[in-house]
């Protein structure tokens, strides 16, 4: 269980406030408009900026002082999720083993999480050569090898078509069916086609997590306009 | 105050100490002279004549290198033929050509006994001297003429392309584009240019040595120089060194405020679609200009190659015992930039909106003129030690001063970018420390650093400043014996030392620059 106890960040002209949990596993949607802190919300959960006061926890243990990489969080970011002088295996491997020549046993796993997500034998292709949709499958295979039980994903398909879009929210759904993965999208159909629950941001305020069909039965004012 | 705090790091805390450093020993340098220098001695008539000379020969090189200039960068802006990329790489080039080699060719050219005094003795024509004034204005424009076009170019490309297709449609011709579009741009770009070469040529040590001195024809630098190694007279160098520092400093606060482009910038090898100076006579006068541009640049050079290549293999031992010397140097200093470029960037990186002092602090190296910073050290060391003994380390530190803001320029905003686009990648991943920095940064960052550490053996080979003042007889680098050669008319083996100095010079660089970019691909 994520839990985001009183937290409020301030930056300059923009406040953000958070206050409630977020269940496991299964994925939770976050969206509002451009600018309205969704992003702000995965910096404070990875650990990239720091709340002015309240805590950020998992399972009950405090989150907050732990640097990103020490935190029980994997991320995928919009774009440079991979190193462009790595490849592809390698790049998964860092997950569990930071060295530019990973271990037989390590690049091993690499492979496997790299099969899971349909790249066979794709490991020693360097992400210039791979398409943006073998890219983020080369991503999720590394949140998949890291095994974080939080994993948070920044518009991470924002880039892709909408076919391929649907068809890496079906492999995210099968592959990470054990973790707790929020989901930031600028598309409402993204949540109501893959998210358990939805969490509304707006203007610096994170609603509590509601039931995805509920939410879009009945959108309240701030959503139904954001809808519209 | 929420931000996660970065953590500095061994490497920035290091990179810091470092930034703090070079202002410190500048300082140290700087009140050294100023302790050692005689207050009550004044200026006599010829250190007026001295200051005279100085910035009246920079005035004149100035001037002629961007007038000559803009015709050229407009020849090579509107036209596109084969040959164009090579020719503006060429114009880099004088960037990394030792001084000396360049002067040998000049001589070749237009010294006593070269093709031009050749051909006018053919016709009857009374001979020219490259010694004095225009010898030196001459030396200037050879070197500051491309670098004033490159920079001119710049201004040409930076000229969004949709204006010039809007000229084309409305139908302008050259005179109206020249107007509407050119002129605007030259009025801007024009002072900044002759800013920085009046800068450079003020500070141009080796090609007063060669070609100036006399009353008539010495530099403040030239001035220093002699006090020092022929009057024995530490206060007097100390003093004019104070001249030569107070204009420098003046200037160089000046030129970094107007200045907006790196002479070295890249992407000036593609040209810009054109359609108005399609007349034949514009064709015809852009091409002559383009060639004798490329023949002013091309031919002293060539007739220093075609003199020295045949006498290389015949070379002295004294000389290919300078060359190793040279590479020494020229290795030490490559190494003391690339380790003070990297541990400053990664500071600066670092300290993010608080970390543009560290820039700062690289540029103070230059605003004290290398052969000031050599005076200053000389001064220090006099006491404690014999300045010759240590000839060889100066001349390498002050060789790095002299690259350290070029390297600065292009990593600290290399490693900004590697740390933007994936520094949260590697957070998240847990990597930090040396671990970080061998797997993200130094892969993503090899190119930068192959070319300032190319550009840092190539102008540590190549260099004929400090040494002069600190070398006993037996320890000449490369470049000293080029010109100790010269001054004892062995003209054979100082051109086969030259083309030696050349290939030298040129191979670290490319070795560095292509070594790195291969290893990129």
């Amino acid at each position: 269980m994520l839990t985001l106890d009183r937290i409020a960040f301030r930056r300059e002209d923009f406040v953000l406030h958070a206050n409630g949990s977020v269940n496991g596993p299964g994925i939770v949607a976050v969206i509002g408009p451009s600018g309205g802190g969704k992003s702000t919300l995965m910096s404070l959960i990875a650990g990239f900026e720091l709340p002015d006061e309240g805590r950020v926890r998992w399972n009950g243990a405090d989150l907050t002082e732990l640097a990103p990489g020490e935190r029980p969080v994997a991320v995928l970011f919009q774009d440079n999720n991979l190193f462009p002088h790595l490849d592809a295996a390698t790049n998964v491997a860092l997950g569990v083993s930071p060295c530019a020549r990973p271990l037989p046993a390590a690049r091993r796993s690499a492979e496997e999480a790299l099969e899971a997500v349909g790249l066979d034998g794709m490991g020693a292709r360097m992400p210039g050569e791979l398409s943006g949709g073998q890219q983020s499958r080369v991503a999720l295979a590394r949140a998949l090898l890291t095994d974080r039980p939080l994993v948070l994903m920044d518009e991470a398909f924002s880039a892709l078509g909408p076919a391929l879009r649907l068809e890496m929210l079906t492999l995210v759904t099968s592959l990470l069916a054990d973790k707790t993965v929020l989901m930031v999208t600028h598309d409402p159909e993204d949540a109501r086609r893959v998210a358990r629950q939805t969490i509304f941001v707006e203007d610096g305020e994170i609603r509590p997590a509601e039931d995805t069909g509920d939410l879009f039965a009945n959108p309240h004012g701030a959503l139904a306009r954001y809808l519209a | 105050m929420a931000e996660r705090a970065q953590p500095l790091g061994a490497a920035g805390a290091v990179g810091i100490a470092a930034a703090a450093a070079i202002p410190l020993l500048i300082l140290l340098a700087t009140v050294a002279i100023i302790r050692v220098a005689e207050p009550g001695s004044g200026l006599t008539q010829a250190d007026w004549a001295a200051i005279r000379f100085t910035l009246w020969q920079a005035f004149l090189s100035a001037t002629f290198s961007v007038t000559l200039a803009v015709p050229v960068a407009r020849a090579l802006a509107r036209r596109r033929f084969p040959g164009r990329g090579a020719l503006v790489t060429l114009l880099g080039a004088p960037f990394l050509l030792p001084v000396i080699v360049a002067i040998f060719g000049l001589l070749a050219v237009f010294g006593r006994g070269g093709l031009v005094n050749s051909g006018l003795g053919m016709l009857g024509l009374p001979q020219i001297s490259i010694y004095g004034l225009h010898g030196v204005v001459l030396a200037h424009v050879f070197f500051n003429l491309p670098l004033a076009t490159r920079l001119i170019l710049q201004g040409w490309q930076d000229i969004p392309s949709e204006r010039f297709r809007l000229a084309a449609s409305l139908g302008m011709d050259a005179g109206a584009v020249n107007r509407h579009l050119e002129w605007p741009m030259l009025r801007q770009v024009m002072p900044g240019a002759a800013l920085v070469i009046f800068v450079i040529c003020t500070m141009s040590f080796a090609v007063a040595l060669t070609l100036g001195g006399g009353p008539r024809a010495t530099t403040v630098e030239l001035a220093i120089y002699q006090a020092l190694r022929f009057e024995f007279d530490l206060d007097r160098a100390a003093f004019l060194s104070l001249i030569q520092l107070a204009i420098t400093v003046f200037l160089a606060l000046l030129a970094y405020r107007v200045l907006r482009h790196p002479g070295f910038a890249p992407g000036l090898d593609r040209p810009l679609m054109r359609w108005d100076g399609r007349t034949p006579a514009l064709r015809l006068l852009d091409g002559i200009l383009i060639l004798f541009a490329a023949l002013f640049l091309l031919v002293p050079i060539a007739s220093a190659v075609v003199r020295g290549l045949p006498e290389v293999l015949g070379l002295p031992q004294a000389v290919w015992v300078s060359a190793l010397r040279s590479l020494c140097v020229a290795g030490a200093s490559t190494v003391l930039v690339v380790a003070l470029s990297v541990v400053m960037a990664l500071a600066a990186t670092r300290l993010r909106s608080q970390g543009s002092w560290i820039e700062t602090a690289g540029l103070t190296a230059l605003a004290a003129s290398p052969l000031v910073l050599g005076t200053g050290l000389f001064v220090l060391i006099h006491p404690l030690a014999n300045p010759e003994s240590l000839a060889l380390p100066v001349t390498a530190l002050v060789n790095a001063f002299v690259t350290l803001p070029f390297a600065l320029r292009s990593l600290v905003p290399a490693c900004r970018t590697i740390e933007s686009e994936y520094g949260r990648l590697a957070d998240t991943l847990g990597l930090q420390g040396w671990v970080r920095f061998r797997l993200v940064v130094l892969p993503r960052l090899r190119r930068p650093l192959g070319f300032s550490a190319g550009l840092a053996a190539a102008l540590s080979m190549g260099d004929l400043g400090v040494i002069a003042l600190f070398a006993d007889p037996d320890t000449a680098t490369l470049p000293l014996q080029v010109y100790r050669l010269m001054g004892a008319y062995r003209m054979d083996e100082a051109g086969g030392a030259a083309v030696l100095l050349l290939a030298l010079s040129f191979g670290v660089f490319w070795m560095l620059d292509r070594g790195a970019r291969r290893a990129d691909a």
